[in-house]
């Protein structure tokens, strides 16, 4: 599958990536080799195998419903490049 | 107003061409004390950022762990509404970048959700629709951004950030804006009736967009639709899809297209609007969370859920039918809220006559919970008076103590204080009077002040009674049992 260098901006629009022009070229190669890679994979007959949906035969682990943390708002904002009364201060929002 | 008016016959004209396909994505909050992934408080009102910990908030090398009370309360809300649980679902990261999303993701349900199908049946006109559901799955809330006027910075508040929901797809079932908030109400009374959501739209603990299309009437074709957000209460909710159909209609009437996109209500302003923030939003590149292992649902816990749950509220109002003799209307209506089906049985159980508790509770208690509407929406966890008091009050007028008349005004009086009915009764001298004597003494000095209305009585003026009664009533304040009055009056007059 070729990429097209415009599927690549996309993408990296979508991931908040800034890209070189000559990045776009070389990633345009690199993903389509990738891409590729996975069709050859999506021939193999999969129809009666189940999805995997994770490596290890196990089970989610469920936690009891109980408030174990303790509030340390000064810690969550920390390291925050700018707070007031313990909110994360970000540029304005737009809607 | 005079937009309302004029959209009104808009909207008429726009329905005979047109048919709105709508189907609603209802998010709620579930009743949980800790976060769907962490020990932090779940509960609403914190100061910012005080309910927060490193995994709601995104911090590097953080692993979620799922919450079992989030997990049961999402099966009793399937089972509530017919839904086939899959025994094994799945979690999946649905990627945007937002402020208040810490991690640039959220794990939620997109693959494999935890159950789908089902059906939730509302009435609307007198007409009972049964509305399909696609799927319910479960998620985490994002935090919540604020905007201060025209500052040129945001506030983020993570508090909500990972607290557990619910998202309730269905299928584009409804066909106008009154359904679609009917169909709201329903679902709102329902996880209320579970317990497991507290249903506070002004809040944001429950919240719905909706997907608005229209098609030619006679048309099985769907049009293109636009998502509707930021609808926070029910009124909200016809307003804004009542706009968005009319604006469709405008659009296609006039040779255009419908965008797909996302638009958002303007409560103030009364109209959706594109927002072009969201333009790439449905591009969420999801993929499988390799941080949670699949979810496995098996019969031993559904069957635990199962035997827990509540009587759900259309069980309720068949059973409000059969063992009380109520009418399917009287019975929708106390069923409608858990809070008043229970002040109705508790009251019940303290004075066994339905109809009239059913009177009063319909009537008198709806007008007080009217009194302390949010939004418009009426609020039964306020009602000044409890269920004994109103059943001793209404004891009173069975065993002939007061009159209907009376027991409105001592009503009035025992609303908002802890007394008794009776208490307020004796202290005020409000007793029925039901001696004929003393009754009959009034009547035979009336009649005797009034020899002109009393030949008009006997000349066939049968209205003039009326007259006599209400004197009575005058007279004694209201006291003289009105049966007593009736009869004796009829017998003087007619002497």
């Amino acid at each position: 599958m070729k990429l097209t260098h415009d599927d690549v901006r996309k993408v990296a629009r979508l991931a908040r990536l800034e890209l070189e022009d000559t990045e776009i070229e070389s990633l345009s190669a690199d993903l389509s080799a990738i891409l590729g890679y996975i069709e050859k994979l999506a021939e193999l007959g999969t129809d009666n195998v189940e999805p995997t949906a994770s490596v290890v035969t196990m089970q989610a682990a469920l936690r009891a419903d109980a408030v174990t943390n303790t509030r340390n708002p000064e810690k969550t904002v920390a390291n925050a490049p700018a707070t007031r009364n313990h909110y994360f201060v970000v540029p304005r929002i737009i809607e | 107003m005079s937009k309302g008016e004029t959209q009104r016959t808009e909207l008429d004209y726009v329905l005979e061409k047109w048919e709105p396909v709508i189907g609603l994505e209802v998010h709620a909050q579930l009743l949980t004390e800790s976060k769907l992934f962490c020990g932090c408080s779940a509960r609403f009102g914190a100061p910012a950022n005080a309910n927060t910990c490193p995994v709601c908030t995104g911090m590097p090398g953080v692993l979620p762990v799922l919450n079992k009370r989030a997990v049961e309360y999402a099966i009793r809300g399937a089972l509530a509404t017919g839904c086939k649980i899959n025994p094994v679902s799945r979690w999946d990261r649905k990627n945007y970048f937002y402020p208040d999303l810490p991690k640039s993701y959220q794990i939620s349900q997109f693959e494999k959700p935890y159950c789908e199908g089902g059906e939730v049946s509302v009435d609307v006109d007198g007409e009972t629709r049964h509305i399909r559901l696609t799927r319910i799955h479960m998620e985490e809330d994002a935090g919540k951004s604020i905007h201060e006027g025209n500052s040129e910075y945001s506030l983020v508040d993570l508090n909500r950030s990972s607290v557990p929901l619910l998202e309730i797809v269905s299928e584009p079932d409804l066909r106008s804006a009154v359904e679609a908030a009917a169909y709201m109400r329903k679902m709102r009374s329902i996880l209320r009736y579970i317990g497991i959501c507290d249903g506070n739209m002004n809040e944001g603990s429950m919240r719905c967009d909706a997907n608005v299309s229209l098609r030619p009437r006679g048309s099985e074709t769907l049009g293109t639709r636009a998502e509707i957000k930021n609808m926070n209460s029910f009124r909200s909710i016809e307003r804004a899809v009542n706009y968005e159909i009319c604006r469709q209609a405008d659009i296609l009437d006039a040779g255009g297209k419908i965008v797909q996109e996302t638009r958002l209500w303007d409560a103030d302003l009364g109209e959706t609007r594109s927002m072009r923030s969201k333009e790439e939003a449905h591009d969420y590149r999801y993929f499988p969370e390799p941080d949670l292992l699949p979810l496995v649902i098996d019969d031993d816990l559904i069957e635990k859920v199962r035997a827990r749950m509540p009587e759900l509220p259309d069980a309720r109002r068949e059973r409000f039918v059969s063992q009380y003799g109520l009418s399917e209307a009287d019975a929708g209506v106390l069923t409608s809220a858990k809070e008043l089906a229970d002040f109705f049985e508790q009251a019940l159980a303290e004075h066994p006559n339905s109809k009239a508790i059913a009177n009063w509770v319909m009537g008198d208690i709806i007008r007080l919970a009217n009194d302390a509407a949010v939004d418009s929406e009426p609020d039964f966890s306020k009602i000044p008076c409890s269920p004994v008091q109103l059943a001793g009050l209404i004891r009173l007028i069975d065993d002939g103590t007061i009159s209907g008349k009376i027991a409105k005004d001592v009503f009035g009086k025992m609303c908002g204080t802890t007394e008794t009915a009776a208490t307020i009764v004796e202290r005020e001298g409000l007793v029925q009077e039901s001696d004929e004597g003393k009754i009959g003494e009034v009547i035979d000095t009336l009649l005797a002040a009034n020899p002109d209305k009393v030949a008009e009585y006997r000349a066939g003026k049968e209205k003039m009674l009326g007259f006599f009664v209400g004197q009575v009533m005058k007279e004694t304040q209201g006291k003289a049992n009105p049966g007593v009055v009736n009869k004796l009056l009829k017998e003087k007059l007619t002497d």
